[in-house]
């Protein structure tokens, strides 16, 4: 396709000079200037507060627990993210624009209240379904389950909004073709529908990891915040800026920011340019 | 017979696309579904080919019911308009998929695929990717591929569909050499009466739904059913009540048994062939021919002319629309 695609560059005029300097003005102000200041202040007298922090048992505990809750919830939205692509392209079923439009939801909803929601649901005492499991030997709030459960919430729609365009612009004559050439619904997935969407997929699970990393609000309501225990990196961040711990906030705050730069950056430098794929 | 589709009927919704159609399709042959654009001729092809699943009615292949068959069980090879090339596999592994899912050893595969890339002269694109082929290219490596498998039968969705002329013309000619080595039982699908006239054994028309006529491209020229194929198959004038091809009048100086008197009222020159709009009545009739014809008759805007279908055995059709009705 590449080769019908010719590029038309306006010329610079006045106006594009000045349309170019709102925008960069916009984003220093909002985005890079603020950020760059954290990171001056979490590195404020070399890397020593960044040292101090992984030397505290309960901050790495908290960072471990943040990886961990992190993948997890990428891996469930990974896996249910292109099931449900795959399913609002592929087929017509009643209730499929509901679906569409529940799916949404996690990005208009606030944080807290996934976390109240989730709460109310698994709760331990008083939840609609928490006793029942927690009776089996299976708590989930105030635990890590909850968190995985708030934080895969929030990141639902990530994975999908990325690959449903790409899976409609694919279109199905790939797999109808390799259907007819014998291949299994399994061998048509794996070779022909993986292969199309996959950096959809890679795009959608960085921008999920981000996400999920920098989970806070449903994560804060559903953990319990124990220090040492079910207590996240972001709330580290919270606890220590509350304490007039700031060196140790902004360095937190410093070392999350970064993966989460980390990961767009290694993307946007592997993914191939637009309309090559 | 390789193929025997029967009473199939599919819906789409309230639209009827196949009407209790009933086809055979005989073995080793190279038969064309000629019809207009939403005629059915697509969704009867995707139905044998499993693509679609008819609401009633059967289809055998080569004996074997394969009514509730998967399409990746049906043994058929399938070639889509828009080609359906694996984009992120080069053209090598795409004419090797099928091989490779029925995991035969991969030194046959590759005997096989550059076999098939020699067929269709691909050979030393092997290793390119499908989007630095051209379309033709492309199409062509889609045939190689869905022939490597060595289907039972060949279906072919509007192949030339989404080509320019002058390569549709090439990849006509060389579909039915194709063929006349290969073989193999082949269906396509057209709208371009001229493509399947010229590159077929045999022709199903399709219209609205249901076969209008199933014949050899002589057959359906010469003897069409109705006046819908006759109409369909190539250009057509009306004479009184009768649907007749415009080479098949004869343009006479003085009356004769049958003809018809009038006068030109336009004459126009497209290549060899010169059309001449001839006033007989209320009807104005078309008839082509040559340019020594034409000036044998000295004929010119005005002059007066007698018309009747020369040509013995002739197609004609009682013509169904308005005009014969007002004139008869």
């Amino acid at each position: 396709m590449a080769e019908h695609r010719t590029v038309h560059r306006r010329r610079a005029t006045p106006t594009t000079w000045l349309l170019r300097a709102i925008v960069v003005g916009y984003l220093f102000l909002l985005v890079a200037w603020p950020l760059s200041l954290v990171a001056r202040n979490a590195l404020d007298g070399g890397f020593g507060n960044v040292q101090a922090l992984l030397e505290d048992p309960d901050v790495v505990h908290a960072l471990r627990l943040t990886v961990v809750v992190a993948l997890w919830a990428v891996a469930i939205n990974t896996v249910f993210g292109v099931g449900i692509s795959i399913l609002l392209v592929r087929y017509r079923f009643p209730g499929k624009r509901v679906l569409s439009a529940l799916l949404d939801l996690p990005l208009s909803v606030s944080p807290v209240v996934v976390g109240l929601a989730i709460v109310l649901v698994y709760g331990g005492r008083g939840g609609w379904l928490g006793p029942t499991l927690e009776a089996n030997g299976l708590q989930v709030v105030y635990a890590t389950p909850g968190m995985v459960l708030a934080t895969a919430f929030v990141a639902l729609p990530l994975v999908i909004r990325e690959v449903v365009p790409v899976l409609e612009e694919v279109g199905m004559e790939q797999e109808l073709a390799a259907q007819s050439l014998g291949a299994s619904a399994w061998q048509r997935f794996r070779r022909i529908t993986l292969p199309s969407i996959r950096w959809a997929v890679v795009y959608g699970v960085v921008l999920s990891l981000a996400r999920s990393l920098g989970e806070f609000g449903a994560v804060k309501i559903v953990s319990g915040n124990v220090l040492g225990e079910t207590r996240t990196a972001t709330l580290v961040v919270e606890e220590k800026y509350l304490n007039f711990d700031k060196a140790g906030a902004y360095a937190t705050a410093f070392l999350l920011a970064l993966v989460s730069v980390a990961c767009i950056t290694v993307v946007s430098l592997v993914r191939p340019k637009e309309g090559t794929r | 017979m390789s193929i025997e589709v029967r009473n199939v009927t599919k819906r789409f919704g309230a639209f009827t696309a196949l009407d209790d159609v009933s086809v055979s399709i005989p073995t080793g042959s190279l038969t064309a579904l000629l019809g207009p654009s939403g005629g059915g001729k697509s969704t009867l092809l995707r139905v044998i080919a499993g693509l679609e699943v008819a609401d009633e009615g059967t289809v055998h292949i080569e004996g074997q019911d394969a009514t509730r068959l998967p399409a990746q069980k049906r043994d058929v090879g399938f070639v889509f308009q828009h080609y359906a090339a694996f984009k992120h596999l080069s053209v090598f592994r795409n004419v090797a998929f099928g091989l490779e899912i029925r995991k035969r050893p991969k030194e046959e595969v590759r005997e096989r695929v550059h076999e098939l890339l020699r067929l269709v002269h691909l050979e030393r694109f092997a290793d390119r990717f499908p989007s630095q082929l051209s379309g033709g290219q492309r199409q062509r490596m889609a045939l190689a591929r869905a022939l490597a498998v060595e289907p039972r039968v060949l279906l072919l969705d509007e192949p030339f569909g989404a080509l320019d002329a002058q390569v549709r013309k090439e990849l006509r000619d060389w579909l039915r050499r194709l063929h006349d080595e290969v073989h193999v039982t082949t269906v396509f699908v057209t709208h371009d009466q001229e493509e399947a006239l010229e590159v077929a054994d045999e022709i199903v028309v399709v219209n609205e739904g249901r076969v209008e006529q199933v014949g050899t491209p002589d057959d359906l020229y010469d003897h069409p059913a109705n006046d819908f194929v006759m109409r369909f198959l190539g250009p057509v004038t009306q004479l009184g009540d009768q649907l007749v091809r415009p080479h098949d009048l004869e343009l006479l100086a003085e009356p004769a048994p049958g003809s018809v008197p009038g006068h030109v009222v336009r004459l126009s020159r497209i290549g060899f062939e010169v059309r001449i709009e001839v006033a007989t009545g209320d009807q104005v009739v078309l008839v082509t021919k040559t340019r020594p014809e034409v000036r044998a008759l000295d004929l010119q805007v005005g002059s007066p002319v007698h018309v009747r279908v020369g040509i013995e055995g002739a197609s004609r059709v009682v013509s169904s629309g308005g005009v014969a009705a007002a004139v008869g």
